[in-house]
């Protein structure tokens, strides 16, 4: 106590401490694969392994939004299932449809980021209800729309986003658009959190009625976290539609496994405490854990029950170190 | 307070049934037929006994987000112990029950003892069970006997076995819950954790139990489906949705989420609704996939006019 009373810019330790655990876990875990597999490391094949973390770390940080403001979102997986099977219907192999479809999809995470945000704070639902109620709506419209197969095509200059990258660059080789727009999310992710806005969310999660009190608009904060949890599954479902084929497989469970890698980040569920870079770590952790379990020749079977056990350990021990 | 709630879904469900009826009626068919009868309540025998069951986590202000593979898991244990043999029906069921009970007392122990979040630590407890569930079974295993199967198929007229077991299920927790000190206690619990610890109710305790008695309904449902199905199944219980929607039928049936306030009644309420709009879309003969939107609007329609209707009484008050 008394040490970390007199260390100077205290509040910036504080912040570190939050994501101290996480750090920890994935450097352990970095470290086994330095060991087990030196190559991963070479630039190309770490930039692959970002491509391939993108979709979950971008769900992640959409996530945190809603849970540090007290809220959860079961939707995005089901979103991202949508976004991807509607772009292939009205893509249909068109590439001129390519662009003004993104710009659909976009818009549509943005409607849904809304109703989720206007059922929760207008009619009082909690998320957890609206979130559930709006993964069965998106699940069987699509199912519906589509007559239980998904239809039509994307365009190369659709998967180009989720597949390709800048070629020729000295010692990368490429540098894939994924990455990029990774490195951009998470900086929108974490300039907003270091904003004024970040600061009264996390008020708003902490206490809601200190922070109505204190003149923050509660709601409205409440719906821009689901507007940007929506936005940030659109850019999600845009890689991902990228990366593989038009299935109703392609966000089963994400939901879950975004909650789970904020959670392992160290946010707290019910909102208030812990940071979007901790979050987006979880992600990091655990797609760097279903790496290593691939390299352990892990059946592809027993990955969810390691993830469970890590999820089980990694909360516990972290309770027990704040405690 | 809480009853005004549970009646909401049973109104709910009068209409349903009044204007699906008619629809159905007019249409050309029989909602009230003794086919569609015995179907609608055939449906609502498993999610029904595993949502009284998460009546009882939620009541106490916690959830469980494992039910759905609890159910997968003990319908193979049932149907692999046995194996077609009549005199190994009672080891299996035991074995089953065993099994259950000790899942929701470690999901009980985590939540309590090592202070996860339920959320978390049922979804962790959950994704084991899966991965034992995947590297084990690659499809059906195991078979139980043509005399184990009558739970799933005998019925008296037009009343299955299957949904006495639920009435038999719903009726016992509805005495735990109304008429014992443990019920109480729940609700204590759920209402606010810290004014129950200070009045005295052994908190941790309350809480494991309701998670033990909320994972042995789910292996009861295992004990059902497997007789239904004749074998076990490793996918069951993901495949069938149970673990949300449990949640959503408790929740329709004017349960609070956070805990403290509701019962069983209503979640009965709540699984029969999920069920008539079934039918009724069943004997339509709509898209089976525009169920799912219908089941969404109106589990978030009816969470909203109980709040709705709660900010007016307290408006009032």
């Amino acid at each position: 106590m008394t040490a970390e009373a007199t260390l100077p810019s205290r509040w910036r330790f504080g912040r570190l401490t939050g994501i101290g655990p996480i750090l920890a876990l994935l450097a352990v875990l970095l470290m086994v694969i330095a060991i087990r597999q030196p190559s991963f490391y070479d630039p190309p094949s770490l930039l692959a392994f970002l491509k391939r973390a993108a979709p979950l770390v971008i769900l992640a940080a959409g996530q945190y939004f809603v849970i540090v403001a007290g809220d959860f979102d079961l939707s995005v997986g089901s979103l991202v299932t949508a976004e991807v099977v509607i772009a292939a219907r009205l893509i249909d192999g068109d590439p001129a449809m390519t662009w003004p479809v993104v710009a659909l999809m976009i818009g549509f995470g943005l409607m849904v980021g809304l109703a989720n945000g206007l059922i929760t704070t207008a009619l009082r639902v909690p998320s957890f209800i609206t979130t559930l109620g709006m993964y069965l709506i998106l699940v069987g419209a699509v199912y519906t729309w589509t007559g239980g197969s998904p239809r039509g095509a994307l365009t190369e200059e659709f998967r180009l986003l989720g597949r390709r990258g800048i070629e020729g660059i000295p010692f990368l080789q490429q540098l894939p658009y994924a990455v990029l727009v990774l490195a951009g999310i998470a900086t929108i992710a974490v300039v907003l959190m270091r904003s004024d806005f970040g600061k009264v969310l996390l008020a708003v999660g902490g206490n809601p009625r200190a922070a109505a009190l204190s003149g923050a608009r509660v709601n409205l904060m409440r719906v821009i976290a689901f507007l940007i949890s929506g936005l940030f599954a659109a850019v999600a479902a845009v890689l991902l539609g990228g990366f593989g084929g038009v299935s109703f497989q392609v966000g089963a469970g994400l939901e879950f496994t975004a909650i789970t890698a904020v959670v392992l980040g160290g946010v707290v569920l019910g909102g208030g405490r812990g940071s979007v870079i901790g979050a987006m770590l979880g992600a990091v952790t655990l797609e760097v854990l279903f790496t290593l379990l691939n390299l352990f020749g892990v059946s592809g079977a027993l990955k969810s029950a390691v993830q469970g056990l890590i999820i089980i350990a990694a909360v516990a021990i972290g309770r027990t170190r704040r405690n | 307070m809480s009853g005004m709630r549970e009646r909401g879904v049973w109104v709910a469900l009068a209409a349903t049934l009044t204007i699906g009826g008619l629809l159905v009626y007019a249409d050309g068919g029989a909602l009230f037929g003794q086919s569609s009868t015995v179907s609608m309540l055939q449906r609502a025998a498993g999610l029904g006994i595993v949502a009284i069951g998460q009546t009882f986590a939620i009541l106490a202000g916690s959830l469980d987000l494992s039910v759905g593979f609890v159910i997968s898991l003990t319908s193979l244990i049932a149907a692999e112990t046995m194996a077609g043999s009549n005199g190994m029906v009672a080891p299996a069921i035991l074995a089953v029950l065993a099994v259950s009970a000790g899942i929701g007392l470690v999901n009980g122990l985590l939540i309590t003892k090592l202070r996860i979040n339920a959320f978390i630590a049922t979804l962790g407890v959950g994704l084991v069970i899966k991965g034992y569930l995947e590297h084990g079974y690659a499809g059906p295993a195991g078979s139980v006997p043509a005399s184990f199967q009558r739970l799933g198929y005998d019925r008296i007229g037009p009343i299955p076995m299957s949904f006495l077991l639920m009435v038999a299920v719903a009726v016992v927790s509805w005495v735990v819950l109304k008429r014992t000190r443990f019920g109480h206690h729940v609700l204590a619990v759920g209402g606010d954790v810290d004014v129950a610890r200070l009045s005295g109710v052994r908190t941790d305790r309350v809480l494991i139990r309701t998670h033990v008695i909320c994972s042995l309904c789910a292996g009861i449902a295992g004990l059902y489906l497997a007789s239904r199905l004749g074998a076990g199944a490793p996918r069951v219980g993901a495949e069938g949705g149970y673990d949300l929607e449990s949640i959503a039928a408790v929740v329709l049936g004017g349960t609070v989420l956070a805990g403290g306030r509701g019962g069983v009644a209503g979640t009965v309420g709540g699984v029969a609704l999920l069920a008539a709009i079934d039918s009724v879309f069943n004997q339509l003969a709509i898209d089976p996939f525009f169920k799912q939107v219908v089941r969404g609007t109106v589990i978030i329609a009816a969470v909203a006019v109980y709040a709705l209707r709660l900010r007016r009484k307290e408006a009032l008050a």
